[in-house]
């Protein structure tokens, strides 16, 4: 569990990127943190692992202050995985890589490989276990970073802005992935300005701007609401904006899910057919 | 020489681009990357170019500005021919003036410590005298909206910001064609709105052709007139945007058309005919609308 | 490294700043020519004092006093070495005369008007106005983009360590634990992400230099120029000036040491 108390954060350049955060996130939670560039996500959810110690306020982690113990303690619970790969991936195979982790957390050798061999299977990277990462395209490279994350099989899984330049079927491919990870019991925080996916996903929302909470819900309350969407600098889902501009004919306005949409209006001609 | 404003010989034909059974494999693959692509891309037409990843959009524009072949070597084969100009008998320099090309990551295609050192970059390099250099600058500058930011250092920009001097720059060598390689991948869809806007902009006022390669088609389909699908090196789909997001053959490839279509195609499922195929969703709003209004 | 943050320039505009580089190139060459002629006290006292003026007409009096500190290090080493040395080499087992003490203190203080004049030189001068002084003297068109590229990618640079420094410690990765050996090892994770990087920037870097153009004509042109102004012919003719003073002095002038001026010896 993540708890967050009164965050405040300063970057030594002098720029406020956190003026007063509070939140709570409970074991098996999936939460997207969403916002316009700029807005204080990354910086956020760099507190719960500890790269990022709180200027003032607390974070505390399964019962630990954050400023109290290292990152690679942190980071034992809390998985990271970085938008971009490349700046992960060193070793001159996928199995090294994966396996990299593991060892600078002292495991076994035998449960390295086992776990090693279950990461790659449930990434699907098996088949390069021996090829070099620089070998392999943009989608497997991203693909063998999350697994070596998810190798230590941390608590808490972060993923910062995980869909940037997917394709559609990439994109279902890693939503349906975090439902298994959130099947499996674990903590899913996704950082994301992609309307679209939290919106197939329809996940626990907190919203921010500004480096404050704008607001902290369900996606289909805080996505069709105008006003929060504004004040965050992200764009409604296009279905929304659909029942938006239908509005006045007295449809309701909370649809993220384009199945909803269908039920909705199919309901709709029904009851106005009599 | 000095190029003036749409004096080109090239500017009388229709077609600006053209490839016939376009085959190119890279250096050291066993395999080509796309294969047999026959497109015709005509003067002002906004293009998107989309379809999942690894399909080889990238590699058949990077033939467009002569990339291909001539930086990037392997075998290419069929012809492609730019503004009247054959690609494989032309320097890349010498396409650079009709072909501009935008890449994805902002930051690795500004070099100059200043906005408008940047967007002269271009100029410079084709020996532009320095008073219409000055004048292109300050026009591409506003063209893009980005006249404050003109003495700032690339590193203190936005990616936004990055992605619209990156436009800038190539405007100013006032290009027939702009290719767009997935400008908006790393920009919030606020910042991803301003680009396509801007793109637009250059294509309903300057007559620019625009190429743009894109995944998220929710945000950008409404400005296109011309949608080319491929799929694993060869082109699959090709023609008007509303033909094509509303095929079978988008939805199977896994292309993520627009919701607006997808809500018109499960709606059909269900017996209710939309009018139209709507892309965007001011148009789907209002076709409900008649729909629902009829009873 | 604070000896590094009073090289770094700053974004300011003062009438030091607005100087031609060459020109104040040129006047930093000539102290430089100058400290190395003297190795008596007063005179270098004297250089030292020069460039003062110049440090605050700039505004630059902070990031200055930051060199002048950082070097301070570098300084105590050069007279305790020269020191020294020197001592044992000559005047061992006698007691240290003041001659020796005035020689090392003049050896440091030449380090310090270097360090300070060059210091000068980089805060008052854009590295864009140096690319731009560097390629109007001639200097091949590829060494200046090279320069000004290197310098618009530096923070950029920056960034992506701390960022991958981060990624590998989110993996366990503690840098500042274990012996030497290990430490050094443990920054194998950050520099390959880091080499590799580099060589894939430069790779889009060339795609969009070539796409823009690159290499299209003999001779380029320029959005800029730099232009020579009042200002610095009058700096370039004082250097000049003080050039030939300092060489004229050296030449016929016996230069008194600080010891015999204030009535030792």
């Amino acid at each position: 569990m993540i708890e967050v108390k009164d965050l405040h954060f300063t970057y030594p350049t002098g720029v406020e990127a956190l003026r007063g955060i509070a939140i709570t996130i409970d074991d098996g939670e999936f939460l997207a943190i969403m916002g316009q560039n700029g807005a204080g996500k990354t910086t956020l959810v760099k507190h719960f692992n500890g790269l990022l110690k709180p200027t003032k306020g607390e974070v505390v982690v399964d019962g630990v202050n954050t400023r109290k113990v290292s990152v690679a303690q942190l980071a034992r619970k809390v998985g990271f995985v970085f938008q971009n790969p490349d700046h992960q991936l060193f070793c001159e195979t996928v199995e090294e890589e994966v396996a990299f982790a593991l060892r600078n957390f002292g495991f076994e050798e035998n449960a390295i490989k086992k776990r090693v061999d279950w990461a790659l299977n449930i990434l699907d990277v098996m088949q390069y276990r021996q090829t070099s990462p620089f070998m392999l395209s943009g989608g497997e490279r991203k693909r063998v970073a999350l697994a070596s994350v998810l190798a230590w099989d941390p608590q808490v899984v972060i993923l910062d802005e995980p869909t940037i330049g997917q394709d559609h079927q990439q994109k279902e491919k890693l939503r349906q992935f975090i439902v298994q990870l959130n099947a499996q019991k674990k903590t899913v925080v996704v950082v994301t300005h992609d309307v679209e996916f939290v919106a197939e996903c329809n996940p626990r929302v907190v919203l921010m701007s500004g480096g404050k909470i704008v607001v902290d819900g369900r996606a289909e309350e805080i996505l069709t609401n105008p006003k929060l969407v504004a004040q965050a600098s992200i764009v409604s889902p296009q279905i929304t904006q659909i029942f938006l501009g239908l509005s006045d004919l007295g449809l309701p306005t909370n649809v993220i899910d384009v199945h909803e949409a269908r039920r909705i209006l199919l309901d709709f001609l029904e009851a106005h057919v009599s | 020489m000095i190029e003036e404003l749409g004096n080109n010989v090239a500017s009388e034909t229709l077609t600006v681009i053209e490839t016939r059974n376009l085959t190119y494999t890279y250096p050291g693959a066993t395999r080509p990357s796309i294969r047999d692509v026959s497109i015709t891309i005509e003067r002002g037409e906004f293009v998107i170019l989309t379809g999942p990843s690894g399909c080889g959009k990238t590699t058949v524009c990077r033939c467009f500005n002569g990339l291909i072949p001539h930086f990037y070597g392997g075998k290419l084969e069929g012809e492609v021919a730019v503004a009247s100009l054959k690609v494989v008998d032309h320097t890349i320099y010498e396409l650079a003036r009709h072909v501009g090309f935008v890449f994805q990551n902002p930051e690795n295609q500004l070099f100059a410590l200043s906005v408008e050192k940047d967007v002269a970059f271009g100029l410079e390099n084709l020996a532009v005298p320095r008073d219409e250099m000055r004048k292109r600058v300050d026009w591409a500058l506003q063209m893009t909206g980005i006249e404050e930011l003109s003495e700032r250092p690339p590193h203190e920009l936005s990616g936004g910001q990055q992605q619209r001097v990156a436009i800038a720059s190539v405007l100013a060598m006032q290009p027939d064609v702009m290719i767009l390689d997935e400008p908006t991948s790393f920009l919030d869809p606020v910042g991803a709105q301003k680009i396509f806007e801007v793109i637009n902009e250059l294509n309903k006022k300057l007559g620019i052709t625009i190429i743009l390669v894109e995944h998220r088609l929710d945000l950008a389909s409404k400005y296109a007139n011309h949608v080319i699908v491929m799929d694993e090196g060869k082109v699959v789909l090709d023609g008007e945007p509303r033909e094509v997001f509303n095929s079978e053959k988008a939805r199977l490839i896994g292309v993520g058309v627009p919701k607006a279509t997808r809500l018109y195609q499960i709606l059909g499922e269900n017996g209710i005919r939309l009018r139209r195929v709507p892309v965007t969703s001011e148009e789907a709003a209002n076709l409900l609308r008649e729909v629902l209004k009829r009873d | 490294m604070s000896m590094f943050e009073g090289f770094k320039f700053r974004r300011v505009s003062s009438a030091i700043h607005r100087l031609d580089p060459r020109v104040k190139f040129f006047f930093v060459c000539v102290l430089f020519v100058m400290a190395i002629l003297f190795n008596k006290l007063p005179p270098l006292i004297l250089l030292f004092f020069i460039p003062l003026p110049f440090v605050f007409m700039a505004g630059v009096q902070r990031e200055w006093l930051r060199s002048m500190r950082g070097a301070l290090f570098f300084a105590a080493i050069i007279f305790l070495f020269n020191f020294v040395f020197t001592y044992f080499y000559t005047q061992y087992p006698r007691f240290p005369s003041a001659s020796l003490l005035e020689r090392s203190s003049a050896m440091t203080l030449r380090f310090f008007v270097l360090v300070e004049s060059f210091s000068v030189f980089f805060l008052t001068t854009s590295p864009d106005h140096l690319g731009l002084a560097l390629e109007q003297s001639h200097v091949p068109y590829e060494f200046c983009f090279a320069f000004t590229t290197a310098v618009r990618f530096v923070p950029v640079l920056a960034d992506e360590a701390q960022t991958i420094m981060d990624a590998q410690k989110a993996r366990g990765l503690e840098l500042e634990r274990g012996n030497f050996l290990k430490r050094v090892r443990n920054y194998i994770p950050i520099l390959i992400p880091l080499i590799v990087s580099a060589i894939r920037r430069s790779l889009e870097l060339a795609e969009a230099m070539e796409s823009r153009a690159w290499g299209a004509s003999e001779k380029r042109t320029n959005l800029y120029v730099l232009k020579l102004k009042k200002a610095d012919y009058f700096l370039a003719s004082g250097s000049v000036l003080m050039l030939i003073f300092a060489v004229y002095v050296w030449l016929f002038v016996p230069v008194p040491s600080l010891a015999t001026l204030l009535g030792f010896s």
